[in-house]
């Protein structure tokens, strides 16, 4: 029975009546509260799903499902708060069309590029995928086959994977998705500290006196950061906000200082900071002299195009990051031209919002935290805008205390947990290490127990370059897991769905739903997702966070985990290993590449005893020994006593997250400063450890423009991003009912001026073209985003209008990380 | 492949008119086998109309909540409503204060505490922005059921 709230206080309103007049009650009055027994849900922790804040939840079960979820009291992150994704948590593993058993394309019962989709086992599906791996490296050597993973992978997923590939299989082709969103981080930390990941923590968000925020946009994308940054902005009325993007969005709302600027002036602004601050000598000379050294920065370095598109034929360095030593007097002379005069201009920034900036950043009394996403890591030039940031916070020695931070957010929620601390890079191995280096090789080598030059040194291909590999018919046989990225990656007309179609290549997608991939796929695998596995996360304040499984999967779904292992065993060390190869250590002849793997003595070495009896954990039943257990410590190997340190794997199982290093038991919040960080001596200071001299890059790199701007033809900048509802395609939030209804179609966000010179209207149907495709939308000229006349924005979660149709293959040449914030597009009525 | 191609031209003369699918096969082998995703069963190269912007309901009754702390969704539009650091339209209706007086759902006493769970005597600033928890409902039909069931006692 169903009531309004109008009749159900009428009808409450009579059974009190009744009660009065000694009638009995109707059967929906006679309220009791059941015993306990009905009424107990089971507790426990889990990481959210989706972004890299982080946030822990408590999960409530029943009857092996999931009944409730709640925003977790007892995190340092939350406090027991979520977004509105986080609260509908409880949802995402119940849409109706969960993919129950592997299906394979079939014509005449066999395998066929063109068939249908038919159900098949998981042994008949490991047999064809098994063969066409099998095929391929023998036809073609081991680079013929890669994986796209995920920066969505548990931290023992990714390890295995990466094991797999780049020791199993020896090829480097393994790049996760976290590739499209903060490669160009990564490679900004290591250009300028020569260690990966954040020096500073949240607790920076209740210390700063100013925050910064560059082409993030937390409201919506890190709401519960956002949360944090309100509560220290309204409660602390001397702290200030300054917001700068490309188009007005929800964070503006608590901005003292919101500035729109023209895409890519972004480089021009941080450059002319710096140059406010050397001009004003408000350099932190101390801070300056002790621990930094100035470089300059190779220019002119292409656009991580195809080597045959003109804008790389014209570059003079194409991919270079060369840098040369460079003295204070001739940065200074670098900066000069970086004026404020020349800033507006460039930027279209009023000059007041300029120089408040730079006043906040180059005042020695005020705290600064920055903070930035895909805007600076999603761009041609994100290495360099990355680290022209840390030029800011080093000339003023705001770095590593707290409050005084600059912070690269990550996109997802195991980001830096796995895709850059396990190293599931086509160039990486775990713990900052990597492949093209034979010392780090050999480490690789000796903790896997496997013979010297096993790991080939040539780093495989990146996320851009594998679909560009798989159109050329390189790259045949790929398993694509954890990740959407037929609707993720960019240029989708031209190189995604070209080279998942070519009939030489042999594709697998493992999701929990048929997603866009799926349907480009010739083999889709049923995959446990969430709390249907054990799992850990590592966020982006370098927090690690473990759960347990706590329902099981649906049907014949399996985990990441046990796909990759199982694998494993269809495949004879002499069937992908060569003769010289296996002469080294004879005592792998004749075993499979679980056996090696896996089998190895220290995956298997915690037995099932140590899995409480009524604990679920399918993965180590099914393999008889505590695989996430086993897997996870001989990864610790790597980063322990290398300023990695992880804790002993059980201690995340009491602990909601420790944040690493984590030495003797403590965890570390700010890295390189004394009394804070272990690896600082006593008397240092600070100490910048990732690099030899213990000093910092400041690097200079000027602006240089875009790889596309608007033209005559295609008159306006299109960005594309995310929206607060829906995490990346909506593979799971819009499945969950109330979710989709808060955000259910894509839009593109126009300015009223914009639409009114094309004769549009709000609600219209709209074509919007590149020079690479088109797709229909409808324009929307209100709402949370107003981009400013010559810009639009539209979020590419709509598996219906798939928005990388328009996108180009451009990357920052240094991270290859693809800048989806900036094309050329015209938009037209339908 | 070149038989494949021979039998679609043979078909085709045979037929002669080939279904545009038909065609689109030999061509780029674009085929999503059948499999239905969010986009639902339509070939990736194939445009969609996108549906008109659905509408949110002016006023609807409370929506029921399927989990104790599931925040309450909006049951309301919620067009020029402002939220900034000079106003809040929301705490307008839904604060302890006005509540009663607009007939407006009371923010929950949550609300009142900060980060270490001391309640305060207004609104908790970390709990300022209303819609990062609750959100409207337009009209939409879901794309795909789901099948999460409450606790007996909320069904």
């Amino acid at each position: 029975m169903k009531f309004t709230r109008r009749e159900f206080v009428k009808a409450n309103a009579a059974a009190s009546a009744a009660a009065v007049a000694g009638v009995s009650l109707p059967a929906t009055a006679t309220n009791l509260i059941a015993s306990t027994d009905q009424t107990k849900i089971k507790w426990d922790k889990a990481p959210c799903r989706f972004c890299g804040t982080g946030c822990s939840v408590m999960v409530g079960t029943q009857n092996g499902k999931v009944v409730a979820t709640q925003g977790d009291p007892k995190s340092e992150v939350n406090k027991g708060l979520n977004c509105i994704k986080g609260y509908f948590l409880s949802k995402i593993m119940y849409g109706k069309d969960r993919l129950q058993t592997p299906l394979l394309r079939m014509k005449d019962g066999k395998y066929h590029k063109n068939g249908d989709f038919q159900p098949v086992s998981w042994d008949q599906a490991f047999d064809v995928m098994a063969d066409k791996f099998k095929q391929s490296i023998k036809e073609k050597g081991p680079t013929s086959v890669g994986m796209f993973g995920s920066g969505q992978w548990t931290v023992w997923e990714g390890y295995a994977a990466a094991k797999l590939m780049k020791a199993g299989f020896l090829s480097n082709n393994i790049d996760p998705n976290a590739r499209h969103c903060m490669a160009s981080a990564v490679v900004g930390f290591m250009r300028a500290f020569g260690i990966d990941e954040p020096m500073g923590c949240y607790d920076d968000l209740e210390a700063a006196d100013t925050f910064v925020l560059w082409g993030s946009n937390m409201a919506e994308m890190h709401p519960i950061l956002w949360s944090r940054l309100t509560d220290r902005r309204l409660s602390h009325p001397h702290v200030k906000v300054h917001v700068l993007s490309t188009f007005k969005h929800r964070s503006f709302e608590l901005a003292d200082n919101g500035m729109v600027f023209t895409p890519q002036s972004d480089l021009a602004i941080l450059n002319y900071i710096a140059n406010y601050i050397v001009q004003t000598d408000a350099v932190n000379w101390d801070f300056v002299n002790k621990h930094t050294v100035f470089k300059r920065g190779t220019t002119d370095i292409g656009y991580g195009l195809r080597p045959e598109h003109p804008l790389q034929k014209a570059a003079k360095n194409p991919d270079s990051g060369a840098m040369s030593a460079m003295t204070f007097d001739e940065y200074k002379a670098f900066l000069s031209e970086y004026t404020l005069e020349k800033t507006v201009e460039l930027s279209g920034v009023p000059a007041d919002k300029l120089e408040a900036l730079a006043k906040a950043y180059a005042d020695p009394k005020q705290k600064v935290t920055s903070f930035w996403t895909m805007g600076f890591n999603q761009h041609t030039r994100g290495v360099w805008a990355n680290n022209s940031i840390y030029n800011i916070h080093l000339l003023m020695g705001k770095i590593s205390e707290p409050g005084n931070s600059p912070f690269s957010l990550t996109g997802q929620p195991s980001a830096c947990g796995t895709a850059r601390e396990v190293g599931t890079f086509a160039h990486r191995l775990p713990a900052d290490l990597v492949v093209n280096n034979p010392k780090h090789r050999a480490t690789a080598e000796k903790i896997w127990k496997l013979p010297e030059g096993t790991i080939p040194p040539k780093p495989g291909y990146h996320a851009v370059l594998q679909n560009r590999m798989l159109k050329d018919g390189k790259l045949n046989a790929y398993w694509v897991m954890c990740n959407n990225n037929m609707q993720a990656a960019p240029n989708l007309n031209e190189e995604s769905l070209p080279g998942y179609r070519n009939p030489e290549n042999f594709i697998v997608c493992s999701d929990p739903y048929p997603t866009v991939t799926a349907q480009a796929a010739d083999l889709i695998l049923p995959t446990a997702m969430w709390v249907e596995k054990e799992g850990a996360y590592g966020n982006a304040e370098r927090r690690t966070q473990f759960w347990h499984q706590q329902v099981s999967a649906p049907g014949e779904a399996k985990s990441d985990l046990w796909q990759l292992m199982e694998f494993s065993k269809r495949f004879k060390v002499e069937e992908v290993w060569p003769a010289e190869l296996i002469a080294k250590q004879p005592e792998v002849k004749g075993k499979t590449l679980f056996d090696v793997l896996y089998k190895n003595g220290n995956v298997d070495a915690y037995s099932l005893d140590e899995v409480a009896e009524d604990q679920l954990n399918d993965e180590s039943r099914h393999f008889g020994f505590y695989v996430q257990k086993g897997l996870f410590e001989e990864y610790a190997e790597f980063g322990r006593g290398h300023g990695h340190d992880l804790a002993p794997f059980d201690m995340y199982h009491e602990k909601h997250g420790l944040r690493w290093p984590v030495v003797d038991g403590k965890e570390t919040l700010w890295r390189y400063r004394e009394g804070h960080d272990p690896y600082v001596a006593k008397g240092k200071g600070v100490d910048f450890y990732g690099k030899p001299d213990g000093k910092a890059f400041i690097i200079a790199t000027p602006f240089e423009p875009a790889a596309e701007a608007p033209d005559e033809e295609f008159d306006l900048w299109l960005s594309t991003g995310r929206v607060l509802e829906h995490w990346h395609s909506g593979t799971m939030t819009r499945r969950v009912p109330e979710l989709y209804r808060a955000f259910p179609d894509a839009v593109v966000y126009m300015h009223p001026k914009d639409a009114e010179k094309r004769k549009l209207r709000r609600g219209d149907e709209i074509v919007v073209q590149s020079r690479r495709g088109e797709l229909k939308s409808r324009v929307e000229t209100r709402g949370r985003n107003r981009p400013p006349e010559g810009l639009v924005y539209m979020p590419w979660f709509d598996a219906k209008q798939l928005t990388n149709k328009l996108t180009l293959d451009a990357t920052d040449p240094l991270s290859k990380e693809t800048d989806f914030k900036k094309c050329a597009v015209k938009v037209m009525k339908a | 492949m070149k038989i494949k191609l021979l039998a679609t031209a043979l078909c085709a003369l045979m037929l002669s008119a080939p279904s545009w699918s038909e065609q689109d096969e030999a061509d780029n082998n674009v085929n999503n086998g059948g499999v239905s995703s969010l986009r639902g069963n339509v070939e990736l190269d194939t445009q969609q109309d996108p549906g008109r912007i659905k509408q949110v309901q002016r006023d609807r009754p409370t929506m029921d909540r399927e989990y104790v702390h599931q925040p309450p969704l909006i049951p309301h539009q919620i067009r020029h409503y402002k939220v900034d650091m000079d106003a809040n339209k929301c705490l307008s209706c839904h604060s302890w204060k006005n509540a009663s007086e607009t007939g407006g759902t009371r923010i929950s006493p949550t609300h009142y505490e900060t980060r270490d769970g001391m309640t305060l005597s207004d609104v908790s600033p970390r709990r300022y922005f209303c819609l990062q928890c609750h959100v409207p409902q337009a009209d939409a039909k879901p794309l795909v059921e789901n099948d999460f069931k409450p606790v007996e006692s909320l069904r």
